[in-house]
Parts: C-alpha cells; structure tokens; sequence
C-alpha cells in the first residue's frame, strides 16, 4: 500500500509536468509565427498530452479508487499539482516558448532515456514509448535555439532575454525531492544526480553553437514537486478545467 | 459456441482503416499485435502509433463494431510495449501510402541516418524526384512531416520513420 501511494505520487509528478508543459503549448494553436511552427508546438503538445495520460491511467490503476485520468487533471487544485515551475511558465513570445521547451525537451530526453530501465515494467513501457516522440522534441526546440541565438541582433537578444529569464527554473529540473531520492533508491524512478552532469553538457553545448551566455546566477527557485507554485498555475487552470468546474460531471 | 478461426478474424480487421489514412489498415500499419482466441473469447491486442494519437479510440470502436457485425464479442487491449515502430509496416501499406500520395517511411528505424533525424532520399510520390526538401518535422498529423518537391514543386507529407 505504502509503495502504492509513493508510485502514484511519482506518476503525478511526472504526468503534471506534461500535462502543463502541453497545454502552455496549446495556446499557440491559431497563433504561431508560421503555421509549419503553429503545427509543430500543437503537435509536440500532443505527444505531451497523450503521455500524461498514460501516467495517469495507470495512477489511478494502482490507486484503485474508482479515479479516472480526467478526475485527475480536471478536479486537482493548484497545491496538488507536482509539475516544476518551468513548465507553468507564460509563453511570452517565441523566444521564450522556445527557450522554455528546449530546457524540458534535453532534461526529459535524459529523464526518460534512464526512465527505460526502470524496475517498473509499465513504468519502462511508457518511456520507452514516449523517448521516440521527445527525440523529435529536443531536435526542433534545439535547431530553434541556434537558429534565433545564431540569427539577426533582434532575435540573438531576444533568445539571450529568454535563457536569462527563464534561468532559475532550470536547476529545479534535476534537483531531488524527497519522493525522487526514495523512487531513485528503489530503481523505480530516475537518479537525477546522475543525468545532471549530462543535461548541463547539453545546455552548454548548444547554447555555445548558438553564440548564446550561459548565466552565471546559479540560484534556482524550486517548489513546485512539492506543491508550491508560481501565480501562473491557477491562471491555467482556471482555463483548463473551466468546465469541468462549471458544470460538474459533464459528458459529451 | 461459436468458434472463430484466426485467419477470419485477421481477415475481419483487414477491413478496419485507420481514420487518418484510410489507405491503411490497422493490420498494414501494425498496430494490432496479437489476436487471442480462447474458447468463445476474443482478445484483440493493439498498440498506439503515438502516445496521444487521437485515432486510437476511434480504432478501437471500430474493431468492436466490425467484430459485433459478425457476431464476435471481443474485447480490445492496449499494450505499450514494445513500441510501435515503423518498421512493422508491411509492404502492401507501403505501396497503398504512396499511391494515395505521401511517401512511405524510407528506412529502417535502426539506420543510422534515421537516429540522427536524416533521411537521405525522401523521393516524391508524384514524380519520384529524389530533389525534395523538408519543410518541417512535424505535419498535419503525429506520424508526418512535410516536404516539398523541388521538381514539380508539389508540397507532400512524409511518413516519418518511428
């Protein structure tokens, strides 16, 4: 039962961070620089989106209380949430999007590539099934980040504002929760110790070919695999389960 | 009890498009995995193409459905592992995806120039000009990209090795 409840809560963790990071996407849809990358980001949210729901049908599998994957995006609050703050972050303009998904597409390419072997055979299944769609992730948001870095003065400056800003959100990425040090231990989960030194080689390299500044402020603002959220996240949700909220029990 | 053969059933899902492409059948794209026939029971076993493929429900509704027209009560399983691969597409599926206009997964997913995201020569399906160039990884489905013909200057979509 305990190991249950740890499992449950470690799918949570993974399965929010999709989920967020995918439906952040979907605002784009109608509104892309060009409709070739309209496409790609409501595609990339799709592969997101169709990932969160199998962490989440095979959560409420364990738990085993009647749940359904929809109760559990729909009917959480913003405290239940266990997705990092990077995910929850506005799209601001294309340098930002862009920014934000290629620090999540090389962390979750890491994240899942160790996600493969895990003792968990459902655990292993979906990421073994999810790395092939994420490997088309990190090639586009990566060419995207050389292509601005590496571009006109405009978009160089406006790729470097992006990075900067979003900066402090990266750390959190790999850094242990309390629930990742114990699903590490049990060969469940991933060692994020273990893929940091590889993400961050990663980072460097790309933001090198992209004549971009790593920055050198290493302080990171956690808190949101425990719960603790930047402003941002009621604001999607207040939009994502409007209706659900509205009109309780809803079918269509 | 009724007894129902392998082959009939195949033969059965044969006729399930898949709703994207409806050149395909679910049996040319390899989704379905296995066909489990235990006394009177069906188990139809399939695999998602991507993991938020959209016609993955629709798949499933539809192998009901042309099972129950021939009085087969089965039940449908989705199993993850292993992934789906476009190597498992048969080369009837191949054939029909290029006639109905978008060029067919041109390596294996093992080649190297598919790990790298390269694909050397994705030729045309009108004129078969190898001089293509792509447009963007992602197209107007999951399992797309598009391209453009520099030849007859058609724009094309490209199933992506998986």
């Amino acid at each position: 039962m305990e190991n249950n409840k740890l499992l449950f809560d470690y799918l949570l963790q993974l399965g929010d961070s999709s989920l967020i990071l995918g439906q952040r996407l979907s605002e784009w849809c109608g509104h892309g620089p060009i409709l070739e990358v309209d496409m790609a980001l409501t595609n990339i949210a799709l592969d997101l989106l169709g990932q969160t729901r199998n962490y989440f049908q095979y959560a409420v599998e364990i738990e085993g209380k009647g749940r359904t994957e929809d109760d559990l995006a729909m009917l959480r609050d913003v405290s239940d949430f266990k997705n990092v703050l990077l995910v929850e972050q506005p799209n601001e303009d294309f340098a930002y999007t862009v920014a934000r998904q290629f620090f999540f597409d090389s962390f979750h390419y890491l994240f899942l590539s160790e996600l493969q072997h895990s003792t968990n055979e459902q655990l292993a299944a979906i990421a073994s099934k999810s790395l092939k769609e994420v490997t088309y992730h990190v090639r586009f948001s990566s060419q995207w980040v050389k292509r601005l870095g590496d571009g006109t003065e405009e978009s160089h400056q406006k790729m470097q504002n992006a990075i900067d800003d979003l900066w402090m959100y990266v750390g959190e990425l790999c850094e242990e929760s309390e629930l990742d040090k114990i699903m590490s231990k049990n060969k469940i989960g991933v060692d994020l110790n273990k893929i940091r030194p590889n993400f961050y080689q990663e980072i460097n390299d790309v933001l090198q070919e992209a004549t971009l500044k790593i920055p050198e402020d290493n302080w990171n603002q956690t808190g949101g695999k425990n719960g603790k959220h930047t402003e941002h996240l009621g604001f999607i949700l207040t939009e994502m389960q409007w209706m659900q909220r509205t009109y309780p029990n809803m079918e269509w | 009890m009724k007894q129902f053969s392998n082959t009939a059933i195949y033969n059965l899902l044969e006729q399930v498009p898949d709703p994207e492409v409806p050149v395909l059948s679910i049996i040319d794209l390899g989704i379905v995995r296995d066909v489990i026939i235990e006394n009177d029971k069906v188990e139809i076993v399939i695999t998602p193409t991507y993991t938020g493929c959209p016609a993955m429900d629709m798949i499933a509704v539809n192998i009901k459905a042309i099972l129950q027209e021939n009085n087969i009560d089965a039940t449908i399983k989705t199993i993850l592992s292993p992934a789906w691969t476009t190597d498992w597409m048969s080369e009837s599926g191949k054939q029909k995806l290029k006639e109905y206009g978008i060029t067919p997964p041109v390596a294996k997913t093992t080649d190297k120039l598919s790990l790298l995201g390269e694909s050397k020569l994705v030729s045309c399906p009108r004129c078969d000009s190898n001089d293509t160039k792509m447009i963007s990884q992602f197209g107007s489905t999951a399992c797309k990209s598009l391209y453009k013909c520099n030849d007859c200057l058609e724009p094309f979509d490209y199933f992506k090795c998986h």
